[in-house]
């Protein structure tokens, strides 16, 4: 069977997290036209810093999703701080207050399932650096329901943890530096 | 039809099950946080499919209420969101002290903390004694610990924390008597306070309301449900009333949109236009 193309790119980060996202996102064209949507955990108090940052940095639009947000192409969307990011059938982004997953809101696992559960093989699952494991299980998630896997090479993370134990519980498609990451999109 | 489409119809099965039964409409709930309130349902049952709840739900009314509990779970706390409960007395409150007497509907108060967090900001403002305030959930057993205004005090150097934040202008130990590990609020919080019963899905509007106030609940709900809540707020206010939502929710993509103004966009404060 032919595998579908990719509309869809969820993204988890952890410590280290501004730093990679700036040279994956400055890295990619203006012309990139697939939909990327980023858990990165941070504090629960903390503000719009990070997307408004990423934004200035990137050549895509990069917003903090707000609830019932449609997802719309070349956008990425942040996770705001203290809620769970998913996605919904009708492709929209929806937000919950429930409980922290791995200890966290949001978390990466919590957006990695309700994606994989929308977009099965049209999604691509990215996880970057990180000092804990979640996204592990959702990156699983992703590859059971016929998704494409990414980790950042440990090597190249600032901190290995996150994709390693990724990398542990999930056969991976794709291990690259950040700028190989971005390569890797850029040719979707 | 592969097996992910008919995993969709188990639990449109399950949810018309309790709709049947119970009399809870759940099917305009967003359906990938209802998932997995399910899925955390089935494990704490030691099930694996939703399929298997079908019959338990049906025939256990225990089990329903542990659904529901499921589907209610709240973060809340007092002054949750201290900026908002400041907000609300600078741009809200010199509004409110130009009527006689005025209307609140707090809609999905949960177990009611942020009720008694307006209350005591609306007695420091001297206005307490000229609000009505209808604070409604469809959770009765939430509502039971809303009524009587006991809470854990585990948390009480954070609670007093976000009343400062909040703007409060005492100490928050005015308010509530503290009996070993739990706290009670005084009584005069809550005289003007109704607590009652109501379901967005299917209860009606609630009369000439001056500001209703629904954090955290819309984003649980489906576009059409979102909608369906935001005409019965309409219908339920006033003139130039107050709408204010939670600090990540937004009129922005719903049938409201150019009927109300933004009032405060960080603390999603909107106000009807006419």
């Amino acid at each position: 069977m032919v595998k579908p193309d990719i509309s869809v790119i969820v993204v988890g980060v952890s410590q280290g997290g501004l730093e990679a996202l700036g040279i994956l996102l400055e890295a990619l064209p203006l012309e990139f036209e697939k939909s990327i949507i980023i858990v990165q955990h941070r504090a629960a108090d903390s503000d719009s810093y990070l997307s408004e940052h990423l934004n200035l940095i990137s050549p895509l639009q990069v917003k903090e999703a707000q609830d019932k947000e449609p997802i719309l192409p070349g956008v990425a969307y942040v996770a705001p701080a203290d809620y769970h990011l998913l996605v919904e059938k009708q492709g929209t982004l929806s937000l919950s207050d429930d409980e922290r997953v791995n200890y966290t809101r949001p978390a990466i696992d919590v957006l990695f399932d309700s994606a994989a559960d929308c977009y099965g093989p049209r999604l691509m699952g990215v996880v970057l650096t990180g000092n804990n494991s979640d996204g592990a299980r959702g990156l699983k998630t992703i590859k059971d329901l016929g998704g494409t896997t990414v980790i950042q090479d440990p090597e190249d993370a600032q901190v290995p943890a996150m994709p390693l134990a990724a990398q542990a519980i999930t056969q991976i498609d794709h291990t690259l530096s950040l700028v190989g990451i971005a390569k890797l999109l850029s040719n979707l | 039809m592969d097996a992910k489409q008919i995993a969709e119809i188990e639990v449109d099965v399950l949810l018309e099950a309790i709709r049947l039964r119970y009399d809870y409409d759940f099917k305009n709930y967003a359906r990938a946080s209802l998932k997995r309130r399910v899925h955390s349902l089935l494990a704490k049952e030691n099930l694996e499919m939703p399929y298997q709840l079908i019959p338990r739900i049906l025939y256990d009314q225990n089990i329903f209420d542990k659904f529901l509990s499921e589907m209610s779970v709240t973060v809340t706390e007092l002054f949750r969101d201290p900026p908002f409960f400041k907000s609300i007395q600078e741009v809200i409150f010199p509004v409110l002290k130009t009527y006689p007497y005025f209307k609140i509907w707090h809609a999905g108060c949960a177990t009611g903390e942020e009720v008694y967090s307006l209350a005591i900001l609306l007695k420091e403002a001297g206005l307490l004694d000229k609000a009505k305030i209808y604070a409604t959930d469809y959770n009765k057993r939430s509502l039971d610990i809303a009524k009587a205004g006991i809470y854990n005090a585990d948390n009480m150097e954070k609670n007093s924390e976000a009343y400062l934040k909040a703007g409060g202008k005492k100490t928050l130990n005015n308010y509530y008597t503290q009996q070993y590990d739990a706290f009670k609020f005084n009584d005069e919080l809550n005289k003007n306070v109704t607590f009652a019963y109501h379901n967005l899905v299917k209860d009606g509007v609630f009369g000439e309301m001056h500001m209703v106030i629904c954090r955290n609940v819309l984003i649980y709900f489906d576009k059409d449900l979102q909608n369906h809540a935001f005409t019965l707020f309409d219908n339920s206010m006033v003139k130039r009333g107050f709408l204010c939502l939670g600090s990540k929710e937004t009129i922005d993509y719903s049938v409201l949109k150019s009927q109300y103004e933004t009032f405060s966009k960080p603390n999603k404060i909107y106000r009807k236009i006419n």
